[in-house]
């Protein structure tokens, strides 16, 4: 038994059983763990890839982090469909059921008050991408070896760039912030994400809002037709919908605490030096 | 099917969501449990993986003044301060060009 127990999601008891084919990471079959009236989703992954050396060592391995990832959220997403969970973080790990037992006791009144404010509510997350901003060369050096005529016509040549950049931007704002407070009307919560890096996404066009709404189950429809209704209200911008999501953008602190600020935290103010665009 | 809906049937993520969108959830959304597999040393990890991932454009957004999901979204603070940076670039990159100019002289290619 060199198994340890992954712990997906923790929920309310369900009556929908599990889908039989549902595995999770490393090709496991997911199961549930009942526990002083709550559910614990959990599978068996083996200690060779979980174990602390192991499990630091994958997560650099963006390949190894996207299969998990994705098994994860696969997981998750079935128990959406069923209920409303509770997801955990990546990887959250223990040696066998009696210590998850353990965790459920000691964090029971803390899931209940979770499972209370989020029953029957999804997240759905919503993408503004710029389409003209992506299309002019962004983050292109100033051509190094092209000598313009003049320093005069270098300068007059970049500072045109400049403003036409400028100008989409400040619509792509515009479009952005208008977007976001019609959305977050007619959502009992919101959550702004940073923008996501079009080298893992794939997307084209550069994201400009990557937020997500908390909205009752119930509500999901309208909230699906408003959003398809301002796709094409502003051309030049990309309006992407995904979800229904279970609510892991809503599973911290009550109230809009700036979780959302913390990775850019660390990175200190962005010196904007030469060449940067 | 008498009436084409717009709505995205099924809803499922796999329809519309890419690998940033689960990454940003099951990495740095969700519940966050101390496993026995000590995730103390793992936070640290993701971050990295997390910051890796996103950086890029991050400081891109940040650059453009494109900063209000940190604080209030009725702000965009950064937009006026990064004006002053892009000036500021401009006037270096023109002193270097001036300094080009000058017979013998030859201007360093790379500014700090």
């Amino acid at each position: 038994m060199t198994g340890l127990r992954y712990v997906y999601a923790v929920c309310r008891p369900f009556g929908t059983p599990l889908q039989a084919e549902l595995t999770g990471v490393a090709g496991a079959p997911a199961g549930l763990l009942h526990h002083h009236g709550l559910v614990a989703v959990v599978s068996t992954v083996p200690e060779a890839d979980f174990g602390e050396e192991a499990l630091k060592a994958h997560l650099e391995d963006l390949d190894w982090l996207a299969a998990t990832a994705r098994a994860h959220q696969g997981v998750v997403d079935a128990l959406t469909t069923v209920t409303t969970p509770l997801p955990l973080r990546l990887a959250t790990v223990f040696r066998d059921d009696s210590a998850v037992r353990v965790m459920i006791e000691a964090r029971e009144e803390h899931f209940r008050a979770l499972l209370d404010r989020l029953d029957g509510r999804v997240e759905w997350g919503v993408k503004v991408y710029a389409e003209e901003a992506a299309a002019e060369p962004v983050g292109a050096p100033p051509a190094a070896g092209a000598k313009p005529a003049s320093g005069r016509d270098y300068l007059r040549q970049r500072r045109a760039r400049g403003q036409a950049k400028e100008e989409t931007w400040q619509r792509a704002e515009r479009f952005a912030h208008a977007l976001h407070a019609r959305l977050s009307a007619h959502a009992e919560d919101v959550r702004l994400h940073a923008p996501q890096n079009s080298a893992l996404s794939q997307a084209s066009g550069l994201n400009v809002l990557n937020a997500a709404y908390l909205v009752p189950r119930a509500h999901s429809e309208e909230f699906v037709e408003l959003v398809d209704r301002t796709k094409d209200e502003e051309p030049g911008f990309r309006v992407e919908l995904t979800g229904p999501w279970a609510a892991y953008s809503f599973t911290g602190d009550t109230g809009g605490s700036g979780d959302t600020g913390q990775i850019q935290d660390g990175q200190g103010a962005a010196d904007v030096g030469e060449g940067v665009s | 099917m008498t009436t084409p809906s717009r709505l995205p049937e099924p809803y499922g993520q796999a329809s519309g969501a890419n690998l940033a969108d689960i990454l940003e959830r099951v990495l740095d959304k969700g519940v966050v449990i101390a496993g026995d597999i000590r995730i103390n040393l793992l936070d640290i990890e993701l971050l990295t993986v997390k910051l890796r991932l996103i950086v890029a454009s991050v400081d891109k957004a940040k650059e453009m003044g494109i900063d209000w999901w940190e604080s209030d979204p009725a702000l965009s603070s950064r937009a006026r301060r990064d004006e002053l940076a892009r000036e500021n670039a401009e006037l270096r990159e023109r002193l270097a060009r001036l300094e080009e100019l000058e017979p013998g002289r030859r201007a360093p290619k790379e500014a700090p």
